[in-house]
């Protein structure tokens, strides 16, 4: 059974309105599924408006979807009541993207990874301290920092704050939301290795989000491509990447810049009328489904 | 006729920061031709958007160029009055920001903004730079330009913005054109059309390009020379294929090294360490604590650029002198 079972999601934000006006709606998820086996790095791909953030926060009921199910070990999330739902965010996290404004500039690196221990009642103060201390090692960061605030820690640094604060609670299933795209290019390996190396070591399930195909091919075995709020594509990573079939997967494959100054560029740009929205995913080689 | 259209010797550009000041360009020096690209890059704090503003003499307080010059066709731009120095701000060189958005005037219509610079250069009286601001708009393939022009930024998406950045830097037809991250803040998608536009541009206005990018894949489908900045310094400059074929620069190598392959869960190769504060820069080769070749020699003095091909120069002591280098070359692991 799959850890993680997303089916027919879909929320729409209402846009707005007003005296005599109409509202309209914004389908920024628009009945997606998906589902994600324990222990691996499922990739969801896709441009801003997308509807690929809004997914992983719709998976945390950070927002509330319109509809549909999120199922986690075989419950369904999204009927839980609040007491359930608190404790199940204990075993699903979230690393968001930017470093820089997704943690507390007032509160110092080691309030930042206790908060969660201490919401959730978890050891008395000693116990605590030690765990984020321990928390701290796991993720490379040195515990002689513990008392220092956000500001005085690099990019690379604050985004492995964030990731020893998602850990604090061991849970099994990790959402990374553009978990390196905000950080330099030599400090991303770095912090894309650590995740590696986690997964490895805590048996962790990743939702990895992103919009760097190349990132993704290499650390996601499996992968959804999501176009205004649809999965268009999705399947093994490796043979969407070797046969895209999606009008919209082709052009963003072709859009990927190649570091190699002698290698052929043949953009194919996306001809919106062959975007048949409407379309049902359909298997077209094993495992591997296309909207067209 | 070889003469450089722009020639930059030995800038150097302090941050007078109370306590101690940062230099964030140290003795940086290149040449860019007629008609040609050249890449400059780097990651963050490495210099190169300041060396963008140094050459244009856009830096605010507290940053101060101390030394160098900066010729433009023949001329000290850091030896001319202000006066002249706004003349070839967008006459003689063009510039593109990363953020459209934050770059353009939200409350002009962007007609007026690309006919702006044409007005005030006297290139055009009113009427003809708005015809002028069509053709470029029609130029930069926005569809419907004679309605466009009456748009605020507001109403055009991201990649229309870029689009519009490039009619303004375009606009009086300047020889070179500095573009600082042009389309960082872009969609993969986007990006591949601005960068197609770039080249485009290139070729029909013939204009020469400082394309300035931590993106080494734009770099590579864009750039015919390049330069690898780090901390301050350029670390090794050359053609582009050299640098992409044989990077002598162990930081250079590393950048290129880190770029994620076909292979599937595999761990990355990543440069280790950090980017280092340039207010406490260690003595000798700046990129040496990260190095995994590092000699006892890196950490004492600075090493030299120095040519090993032509139009390939290194700044690494592995290379600088190749028979010393040679018994000396046993790699010192570092943490």
């Amino acid at each position: 059974m799959a850890l993680v079972e997303v089916r027919h999601l879909v929320k729409h934000f209402e846009r707005g309105g007003g005296f005599l006006r109409a509202k309209s709606v914004v389908r920024a998820v628009d009945d997606i599924s998906f589902s994600i086996e324990a222990g691996e790095t499922y990739g969801l791909v896709g441009e801003s408006g997308s509807g690929k953030s809004t997914t992983g926060r719709c998976m945390l009921r950070l927002i509330e979807p319109t509809s549909g199910e999120m199922r986690f070990r075989g419950e369904d999330v999204l009927s839980f009541d609040r007491s359930r739902l608190r404790a199940a965010r204990r075993d699903m996290q979230m690393v968001f993207q930017d470093p820089y404004s997704s943690l507390n500039p007032r509160m110092k690196a080691r309030d930042i990874v206790e908060e969660p221990l201490i919401i959730h009642r978890i050891g008395d103060r000693a116990e605590r301290r030690d765990k984020v201390a321990e928390l701290f090692r796991l993720v490379g960061l040195d515990p002689a920092h513990l008392l220092r605030y956000p500001h005085e820690f690099s990019g690379g640094q604050r985004q492995r704050i964030g990731l020893a604060r998602a850990l604090a609670l061991n849970p099994s299933f990790v959402i990374a939301d553009e978990p390196v795209s905000a950080l330099d290019v030599s400090i991303q390996a770095q912090v894309i290795n650590l995740l590696l190396d986690l997964q490895e070591r805590l048996e962790l399930t990743y939702l990895f989000i992103a919009h760097d195909l190349r990132l993704v091919r290499h650390i996601c075995r499996r992968m959804s491509v999501m176009y205004l709020g649809k999965i268009v594509e999705s399947g093994d990573s490796a043979s969407i990447f070797a046969h895209p079939q999606h009008p919209y997967t082709r052009a963003l494959l072709s859009a990927i810049p190649v570091t190699d100054p002698d290698a052929p560029r043949q953009r194919i740009e996306l001809d919106a009328n062959l975007v048949n929205r409407d379309a049902p995913l359909r298997e077209l080689a094993p495992g591997h489904f296309a909207a067209v | 006729m070889d003469e450089p259209l722009l020639s930059v010797q030995n800038l150097t550009t302090v941050f007078d920061v109370p306590g101690h000041p940062v230099v964030a360009v140290d003795n940086v020096s290149f040449e860019i031709r007629k008609s040609e690209t050249l890449g400059l890059v780097g990651e963050s704090g490495s210099g190169k958007s300041v060396t963008a503003f140094s050459i244009l003499q856009l830096l605010q307080h507290p940053g101060r160029i101390t030394g160098g010059r900066v010729l433009f066709q023949g001329r000290d731009l850091l030896a001319l009055p202000e006066n002249e120095v706004r003349k070839i701000r967008g006459a003689g060189i063009g510039l593109i920001f990363q953020e459209p958005m934050a770059a353009l005037n939200p409350v002009m219509r962007v007609g007026a903004q690309i006919s702006e610079s044409l007005i005030v250069h006297g290139l055009a009286n009113k009427r003809e730079a708005r015809d002028r601001a069509i053709d470029l708009l029609r130029a930069v393939r926005i569809v419907e330009p004679e309605t466009r022009v009456d748009d605020y930024p507001h109403q055009l998406s991201g990649g229309m913005r870029q689009r519009v950045m490039i009619a303004v830097a375009l606009a009086c037809r300047p020889p070179m054109v500095i573009a600082d991250e042009p389309t960082t803040a872009l969609d993969v998608t986007v990006q591949a059309q601005i960068l197609e536009l770039l080249r485009e541009m290139k070729n029909t206005f013939d204009v020469s390009l400082l394309l300035i990018t931590h993106d080494l894949g734009v770099i590579a489908e864009t750039a015919d020379r390049v330069a690898v900045m780090y901390a301050g310094r350029i670390v090794e400059q050359g053609p582009v294929r050299d640098i992409f074929r044989k990077p002598l620069h162990p930081y250079t190598q590393g950048l290129l090294a880190s770029i994620p392959g076909e292979g599937t869960g595999a761990r990355l190769r990543a440069i280790e360490g950090v980017v280092p504060n340039l207010a406490t820069l260690p003595p000798g080769c700046t990129f040496a604590p990260r190095c995994p070749y590092r000699m006892e020699v890196c950490t004492t003095a600075v090493p030299a650029l120095v040519d090993i091909d032509p139009g390939h120069s290194v700044r690494c002591y592995l290379h600088s002198d190749r028979a010393e280098a040679r018994v000396m070359t046993t790699p010192v692991m570092t943490v």
